[in-house]
């Protein structure tokens, strides 16, 4: 495929959308963690907050989410304390998928919280750990291996949902597609070379995850728990 | 439509001019009619996602490589790019072919309409998602259903055509149900290709009024209205579909007097 000297700055967009991916990873996991805390809270206020979370979230189109956060902020900023900020797309698309990718990995969060072997916590009470003690060295390395292979799931979309932060001006793989597609005239060119770049990590981060899981089950029977 | 202009401006008397109700009323029939054209996206690209998955799904779970090879590339293809990628792919993309711009009424009312080529996007995009659903519960479907159905003499065509498709779609109803509203939410992107759905002519309103957070909340009330209406349609529909799952979960409160014995009050909850 000839891409008449724009394949440098495809790969540039493909380094922006890896970067905006993993940010955005690594704050939904935050939130789908913190979210699935909430959900199991003993606190209804706390409970109640989550599901209205999830709910919603999960109901709203991620490229909304994106253009409230982007468009939205600095006029609730300005209304609010009076000052004016102007968000970056990249700030902007990071806060909106990551809480998309938050809203759902709260569910696989409490998914895999619900699967962890009840024995094992009240192990560690009659060892006398705290509270915190126990969430982080007994039930977070087992979450690990519960929730994998949702997380990894929702990676994969996450990873595909990072080409609407293009909309708000953000130079991702999407973003210089389209640019190079406008200079050259070849819009059909462009989009299949950013679908087959689009693919190909994909299937780079299959493979990957693949091994994750691999690695996380082991010492586990097949199939067993 | 002009009772909804009629109500537009009744709406607008009633705010007495109190922001942002007066522009909610004004722009009212705009939002209206974006909302019409989402839900056209959304009920069209699901029926005919359907039944393009069906198809697909069946070549899918083919033994002979060359009949599942196709289906499987075409499938992953969809599943593995972004929504946004295919829908400028068709409706910009298509137009690098000299050959397609010349082939008459097909260029000039379906290929070059961001209407069409939303639906065929997002028909394309869904029927993958939906055919690995399918492929999924055909293979799932119990054995002894299947040998059931030899047992009695039908057919393989018979067979697909009586037990497994119709056991494979009560199957995946709830999972297909997910995936009309995961297209809701994507068709959000047929804003991009400048058509007025729900999100572009929420769009369209804020470049008027400058109104950014007013609108996009209003929208947001909207997609999630339509997707409780969604999910509410597909809780009847399974409901009426698996309605033979339902029967064991009376409560034994519901259940016959005589049947009420003292060992299922004890599991009763």
């Amino acid at each position: 495929m000839d891409l008449h000297g724009f394949g440098h700055l495809l790969l540039a967009g493909t380094w922006v959308t890896l970067k905006l991916a993993f940010v955005s990873l690594f704050f939904g996991l935050v939130l789908g963690l913190l979210g699935a805390l909430a959900k199991r809270s003993s606190l209804a206020p706390l409970r109640w907050l989550a599901t209205t979370y999830t709910t919603l979230m999960r109901g709203l189109p991620e490229l909304l989410l994106v253009l409230i956060i982007y468009f939205g902020t600095t006029e609730l900023l300005l209304h609010l304390f009076d000052i004016y900020v102007e968000v970056s797309a990249f700030a902007a698309g990071v806060a909106a998928l990551s809480i998309a990718f938050g809203a759902y990995a709260t569910e696989v969060f409490r998914g895999a919280l619900q699967e962890l072997p009840k024995g094992q916590i009240e192990a560690a009470q009659a060892l006398g750990m705290k509270p915190f003690k126990i969430f982080w060295l007994v039930m977070l390395p087992q979450l690990w291996r519960l929730a994998l292979p949702g997380l990894g799931n929702l990676f994969l979309v996450l990873l595909k949902d990072t080409a609407l932060v293009s909309v708000i001006g953000l130079n991702d793989l999407m973003r210089q597609a389209y640019v190079a597609a406008g200079f050259t005239k070849l819009p059909f060119t462009f989009y299949m070379a950013a679908a087959g770049i689009y693919l190909v990590l994909t299937i780079i981060f299959m493979q990957l995850l693949r091994l994750m899981e691999q690695r996380a089950n082991r010492g586990y029977l097949e199939g067993g728990r | 439509m002009d009772w909804i202009y009629d109500l537009s401006t009744w709406l607008q008397g009633m705010t007495a001019g109190a922001e942002p109700w007066n522009s909610y009323a004004r722009y009212l029939p705009q939002l209206l009619q974006g909302v019409w054209v989402t839900l056209q996206l959304v009920v069209l690209s699901g029926v005919v996602g359907i039944l393009l998955a069906v198809p697909l799904a069946l070549m899918r779970v083919s033994k002979n490589p060359w009949i599942w090879v196709l289906p499987y590339c075409y499938i992953f293809f969809f599943r593995g790019t972004p929504l946004l990628v295919q829908i400028f792919l068709v409706y910009y993309g298509l137009s690098q072919f000299e050959a397609l711009r010349e082939m008459g009424w097909i260029w000039d009312s379906v290929l070059s309409q961001a209407y069409w080529c939303a639906i065929i996007t997002f028909s394309l995009h869904t029927a993958a998602y939906i055919a690995e659903l399918f492929r999924g519960a055909i293979q799932s479907v119990p054995k002894g259903e299947i040998e059931a159905a030899m047992a009695l003499g039908l057919s393989r065509r018979q067979q697909y055509k009586k037990v497994i498709l119709p056991r494979a779609f009560g199957m995946i109803l709830p999972a297909y149900g997910n995936e009309v509203i995961l297209m809701l939410k994507g068709s959000a992107l047929a804003s991009t290709i400048t058509l007025l759905d729900l999100m572009g002519a929420t769009r369209n309103v804020i470049a008027r009024t400058y109104m950014n957070l007013e609108f996009f909340l209003l929208a947001g009330v909207l997609y999630l209205l339509i997707a409780a209406v969604f999910i509410g349609f597909f809780r009847l529909l399974e409901n009426w579909f698996n309605a033979h799952q339902h029967a064991t979960h009376l409560s034994t409160r519901q259940l016959d007097v005589q049947v009420q014995d003292e060992h299922l009050k004890d599991t009763a909850r």
